[in-house]
Parts: C-alpha cells; sequence; structure tokens
C-alpha cells in the first residue's frame, strides 16, 4: 500500500470517530490524541529521519503554546469572519514562532549528532524552562495564562465554542502536517538528512554540510511540533511554564520510541499511547508511568523498530507465554506494593482487585505467591532466549 | 571580604561534591560512549539509601555501606540492560538509561513518598569549622570537602598509578588491544561503571542531608551534571574538575547576590555623575535580586562556551 491509501484509511477513520464517540470529553480525548500524533510525528523528523534525540521538544511545543495563548489575548479580532480565520491560522502562528526559535538554538544544538547533541538540546531545554520562570508576567508562573477560543458570529456556526470543532481543526492541521512531512522525506533535502542519519562523513565528503542539513530538519520539526502546541493550548486554552518541562520532552521522546520508526504509523501508535496512558491508564492505575518506563525498555530492548514495526510474524515467532506470564506478575507485584505503600498506610482495607483476582496484601502467602509466579515465570521466559553473550566483545 | 572567604569555601565543597559525581559520567562516557541518564539517580539512591540505613546502623556505618550497595546496583544495570543492547548502538544505551531513571524515580516515590525525608546531618558535626565576622563555614562542609578531596585523589591515583587504572585508560582509547592482550574488556567497563554509581552514591550520602533529600534532586543535579562534563570537554576527567569547581563557586555566589540589575544600573549611572533615572516603569524581571536568576547560570555558561568553543573547555577536536 502507498501512503496515499493508507491516507485516505485515516482519513476515514478520522472522520468517522466523532460520529461514534459523541461526547465531548471523548471528543476532547480524540483531540488530544491527534496532536499527540503530531508531536510524534515531529519528533519522528529528528529521530527517525535524522537521527538525532532530542531532549528539549518540549521548547518548540510550549512556544507554538504560549504564541496561540497570547494570539488569542492580543483581543485583535474576535467577531465574525476575520476573528475566525484568526484562530484558524493562530497554530500557524504557534509553528512560525517555534521555527524563529529553533533557528536561534539550533545552530550549536546541531552541530554533533548523536551523544553530545542530546546532552546540548537537554541543556537548552533547561535553559528556556529556567527562563519562563524568570519572566511571571509573560509566561504566567505556575499559575499558568489562560484565554477564550470563542470566536462570536462566526461563518458556519463555527465558533470554537464545541470540542468537535476543534477536532476538526486539528484533523484538518494533523493531515496537512503528515502529508508534508511525507512529502518532506520525499524531497532531495530529505533524502540528504536520512544520508546523514547514516553517514554524515561521506556527506560531507560529497559536498554537503552536515551540520546545515540538521539544522534544516532541525527547523522542520520545531514548526510541526509548534504547531502541535498551539494546537494544545487550543484545546485547553491554558498554558504554564509546565509545557516547557523536561517531563514533557522526555514523553515526546519516549512514545516516539515506542511507536517506532513508520513515519505515519509510529507517529499514531505513539500519540494515541501518549494520551491513553496518561489520561485513561491513570484513573485505572496510579502506577501508570512505572509501566509507561517498563513498557519503554523492553521495546528498546526487544523491539528496536518499535511497535510500529512489530509484523504478525515476528510477534508469532518471538511470542513467549512465559514472558507474558512475566508481565503479568510484575503488574501484580507493581499493584500490591502500591497498595501496601498508598492504602494500607492511611487506614484502607488491605484487600484489592488486580485483574479480576482478590489479593490480600496483609498477608505473606499472597505476596510469596505473586513473587515465586513472577520469578519462576522470569526463570522460564529468559531461559527460552538464546544465551544473551552478543554485547561480549 | 569575609563574605568571599565562605561563599569561595562553600562553592569548592559544591564544586568538589559536582566533581565526584561528573567523574563517574564523563569516565563512562569517554570508556563505553554511554551517556548515563541515571547517573544522578544513583546520587539520589545514595542519599536515601543512606536516610534508611542511618535510622538502622548509624551514620558512619551507612556512609560506608550505601556506596557499595548502590555500586552493586550499577553493576546490575550495566549487566542485565546495557551490556545487552551494545550492539544497537549509544542512542540506545542512552534511551535505556533514560528509562532506569524513570523507573527509580518512581520507586523512590513509591517507598518515600513523593515530599523530602527527614535526612540530617549527623548531630557530631554540628556547629562551624570557622566563622568569621557571622560567616560561617559548617563543619559538615568541611567534611563533605575532605571526603571528595580524598575521593579526586583517590580517582587520580587510582587511574594513574595502579595497574588497573592503566588498563582503564588504554580501553579508553584502543579497547581492541587491550582485549587482545588478554584483558576482560567487557569486565572493566562493568566494574568503572559501577565505580562510577558507588561514587554517585557517595556524593549523594554525604549531600543529601547537606541539601535536599527529595525524588527530584536527581533531575536538577543530573542537569548541573550534564553542563559540566559538555563544558569541561566530553570525556575530560581534567575538564570536568575545573569545572565542576567553577560552576560550583559561580552557582553558591549567584544564590547569595540580592543586588537586581535595577540597582547595577542605578549604581553605574550615579558613579558616572549622572543624575538618577526614573525607575519606577522598569519591567519587574530587572527588579528582581540577581539570586533569582542563578537557576539560568549553567546553561548560559553551556550555550556561551558551546557558542565559543564547541568542543567545551578542555576538550580535544571534534573527537567524541
Amino acid at each position: 500500500m502507498t501512503p496515499t491509501i493508507k491516507l485516505r484509511w485515516w482519513c476515514m477513520a478520522m472522520a468517522v470517530l466523532p460520529l461514534v464517540f459523541t461526547s465531548s470529553y471523548s471528543t476532547s480525548l480524540m483531540t488530544q490524541m491527534l496532536v499527540g500524533i503530531l508531536i510524534c510525528l515531529s519528533y519522528q523528523v529528528l529521530l527517525s529521519q535524522g537521527g538525532m534525540l532530542s531532549f528539549g521538544h518540549a521548547i518548540f511545543t510550549g512556544a507554538g503554546s504560549y504564541a496561540v495563548i497570547h494570539g488569542l489575548n492580543t483581543h485583535l479580532f474576535e467577531i465574525g469572519a476575520t476573528g475566525w480565520l484568526w484562530v484558524i491560522a493562530l497554530p500557524l502562528l504557534g509553528g512560525l514562532t517555534a521555527a524563529a526559535v529553533a533557528a536561534m538554538l539550533g545552530w550549536i544544538a546541531t552541530a554533533r549528532s548523536g551523544t553530545p547533541f542530546a546532552m546540548i538540546t537537554l541543556g537548552l531545554g533547561e535553559l528556556v524552562w529556567a527562563a519562563a520562570w524568570m519572566f511571571p508576567d509573560w509566561s504566567g508562573g505556575e499559575a499558568g495564562l489562560s484565554a477564550d477560543r470563542t470566536v462570536t458570529d462566526p461563518p458556519f456556526g463555527m465558533s470554537f465554542a464545541q470540542a468537535w470543532h476543534l477536532y476538526a481543526l486539528s484533523a484538518v492541521y494533523v493531515l496537512a502536517c503528515a502529508w508534508a512531512v511525507v512529502r518532506f522525506t520525499q524531497t532531495p533535502m530529505g533524502l540528504m538528512l536520512r544520508a546523514t542519519r547514516d553517514r554524515a562523513v561521506r556527506v560531507a565528503f560529497l559536498g554537503y554540510n552536515p551540520h546545515l542539513i540538521r539544522y534544516i530538519a532541525f527547523i522542520v520539526s520545531a514548526f510541526i511540533a509548534g504547531i502541535a502546541g498551539g494546537l494544545t493550548a487550543l484545546n485547553f486554552e491554558f498554558v504554564s511554564v509546565d509545557s516547557f518541562s523536561l517531563q514533557r520532552s522526555g514523553s515526546a521522546m519516549l512514545f516516539t520510541v515506542v511507536g517506532g520508526g513508520a513515519l505515519i504509523g509510529g507517529s499514531i501508535i505513539g500519540g494515541v499511547l501518549m494520551v491513553t496512558a496518561s489520561v485513561v491508564l491513570s484513573t485505572f492505575t496510579p502506577a501508570w508511568s512505572a509501566y509507561v518506563g517498563l513498557l519503554f525498555i523492553w521495546v528498546v530492548m526487544r523491539w528496536p523498530n518499535g511497535l510500529s514495526g512489530m509484523t504478525p510474524r515476528d510477534v508469532l515467532a518471538r511470542a513467549n507465554g512465559w514472558g507474558l506470564a512475566t508481565a503479568i506478575g510484575t503488574i501484580f507485584l507493581i499493584e500490591m506494593t502500591y497498595h501496601w505503600v498508598t492504602a494500607v498506610a492511611a487506614g484502607m482495607p488491605a484487600t484489592l482487585d488486580i485483574l479480576m483476582v482478590s489479593v490480600n496484601v496483609s498477608q505473606a502467602s499472597h505476596w510469596s505467591l505473586a513473587i515465586a509466579f513472577t520469578a519462576v515465570a522470569y526463570w522460564l521466559a529468559s531461559r527460552g532466549r538464546t544465551p544473551s553473550r552478543e554485547g561480549r566483545s | 571580604m569575609e563574605w568571599w572567604v565562605v561563599t569561595l569555601l562553600n562553592g569548592i565543597s559544591f564544586g568538589l561534591l559536582l566533581f565526584l559525581l561528573s567523574a563517574g559520567l564523563t569516565l563512562t562516557l569517554s570508556l563505553m560512549g554511554i551517556l548515563n541518564f541515571a547517573h544522578a539517580s544513583f546520587y539520589m539512591l545514595g542519599a536515601y539509601a543512606a536516610f534508611a540505613l542511618t535510622e538502622q546502623i548509624g551514620f558512619f556505618p551507612a556512609l560506608l555501606l550505601s556506596p557499595v550497595l548502590v555500586g552493586l546496583f550499577g553493576a546490575w544495570i550495566e549487566s542485565s540492560l546495557l551490556r545487552r543492547a551494545k550492539h544497537k548502538g549509544h542512542v540506545s544505551e542512552l534511551m535505556l538509561t533514560f528509562g532506569v531513571a524513570m523507573l527509580v524515580f518512581e520507586g523512590v516515590t513509591l517507598v518515600w513518598g513523593h515530599g523530602p525525608v527527614d535526612y540530617r546531618i549527623p548531630p557530631v558535626f554540628e556547629g562551624a569549622f570557622v566563622s568569621v565576622y557571622g560567616h560561617s563555614f559548617s563543619n559538615y562542609r568541611a567534611f563533605m570537602m575532605a571526603i571528595a578531596l580524598l575521593m579526586a585523589g583517590g580517582i587520580w591515583l587510582g587511574l594513574n598509578r595502579t595497574r588497573f587504572g592503566l588498563v582503564i585508560q588504554a580501553a579508553r582509547t584502543h579497547p581492541e588491544m587491550v582485549s587482545c592482550l588478554g584483558h576482560d574488556v567487557p569486565r572493566i567497563f562493568k566494574w568503572v561503571f559501577a565505580g562510577g554509581a558507588g561514587l554517585a552514591g557517595l556524593a549523594g550520602v554525604i549531600g543529601g542531608n547537606a541539601f535536599v533529600t527529595e525524588p527530584n534532586m536527581a533531575m536538577g543535579m543530573g542537569n548541573l551534571l550534564f553542563v559540566v562534563i559538555i563544558v569541561g570537554g566530553l570525556g575530560s576527567l581534567a575538564g570536568a574538575f575545573w569545572c565542576a569547581l567553577l560552576l560550583g563557586t559561580l552557582q553558591t555566589m549567584a544564590v547569595t547576590l540580592t543586588v537586581s540589575i535595577a540597582d547595577v544600573l542605578k549604581n553605574l549611572t550615579t558613579l558616572g555623575g549622572l543624575s538618577a533615572p526614573n525607575f519606577d516603569g522598569i519591567p519587574h524581571w530587572m527588579a528582581q535580586p540577581l539570586s533569582n536568576f542563578a537557576p539560568l547560570l549553567p546553561y548560559v555558561l553551556l550555550v556561551v562556551v558551546l557558542t565559543w568553543r564547541p568542543q567545551g573547555l578542555w576538550g580535544r577536536g571534534q573527537a567524541a
């Protein structure tokens, strides 16, 4: 299947889903997922195309968010068609702001790729984060800034007051960006970017400037990230310095890696998981970020191409009942520990239900059963694997 | 004057602590090519382990035991995760250490909660070591300084004057040759990694109670460490040493400065014989004391050094 045909299917899915899940909560959730997809897509330009692992991606999503909130708060155009167009154009303004920031910071970051790039972007991210705290007039500090996206008397009644209005806007932006990124990877510039990822020295000998190529990719990625940040701000009508935090940068990196190297498929898996983990999973368990961390380590260790790189044949070939049993045992141990430390210490009952099994964390027999089950499953799972002496040089 | 002496001493003691941490980080980086995101997590684990052990066995046994425990944990991380990801490249290893840092953070908040724990300076060290006109340099800071100096000297001697240190130095540049000469290079890697983790744990034991022991301490310290090793020059131990001292002193001085940019401007204009301008309409940030800008300082230093000297102050060429 060519990307265009796939894109048609995604269009249909994006059009049908809001008709199935009509509540404003689920519409907002799907908008967040679209934004998550866009964040992963922008990170893909850096990581899977350019081989650059950035820890400062929140600079650009944050810059986009702030541009949109300040743009809304100018109160320049709120009524009629001009106001409507202004709100529609705001994410683009966010993207341009982020691209301008990237143009300023990118040159020193992209001098080298690999580990130095990761460290420098981390430092830049912290610089911007700390600087945002210094200027509370502009950033709103921890309390943040809020804005109103509603347009009075808009054309077609699209006042952006309802959740699905924003969903539609996000869908259009995501489609446009997905198309643009796919096109970008097919241009000579996109080809040179992948060449730079694989053999920067050879690229330099062919007369191209790897530094410049990385710099341009950095700006392109920041532009897309800025649009995503702008859509986030429009969705929540709120932004705080938290949007520059290392947690945001880390989650962009983490879910892009989990999604994997396939440009569109990886972004979709990563973006949907990002929202599922932080919004849905967190309502089920307080330990959700422990699971995200374990999932991340598992993917990096076992699935270098990410979840989108799993083919059914690979999964069948590597399917391992004991691996699944280890995962279940680990879930039991984590949940029991959490319950023991938080709920029981607060005087709540010692019983809890995990995966439809009732467990009493004050009984030693339940603990020893869980520990023994996990240990045996782990031993059997790792015994089935080829002995891992590959790392020994 | 006395302010300068005490601030300088405090700054040097913090700088030496930074060196204890960055030494292991920069050694693993130059030896194995791994940028260890979880290095500051070892620092945090050291502090928490010392907190838990101090209640059971007292401070001094904890001072000895905690770094060993953290070092063993580091060895386990190296052999169970990093070694198996070696063939996947440095970026994968970096991601793994990020995942480890995340899980350590989760684990620590799970066991000890989100707030700071009550890990105190032991009563033996109460009081001031030197006191000059009301500015005091505490006993504990002096103890920290002594431990850090001892360890820095130990690292230097160990690397330059022992056989194992010379093998490490050789493995940094020619791992294949060292392996051909019959040394088990992966084992050397493992013990250097564990040693770095142990040193970070020791820094946690002596730093955790001088500052604050809380789950966010790893992130704050980790970012500073990255600045130290980039500005010092990636993989350069001497660079890490001088840069840690520089950053420690600058940071300590900056947080004690109470003048604002507006004050400085006011003084400058009056010095120049001009009439003082009206400062009513100045922006908020210019009226803040300079200490509020202290968190920015390391990163500004980072950007300035990278622009002016991309390989770092002590770095050699483009190789890293």
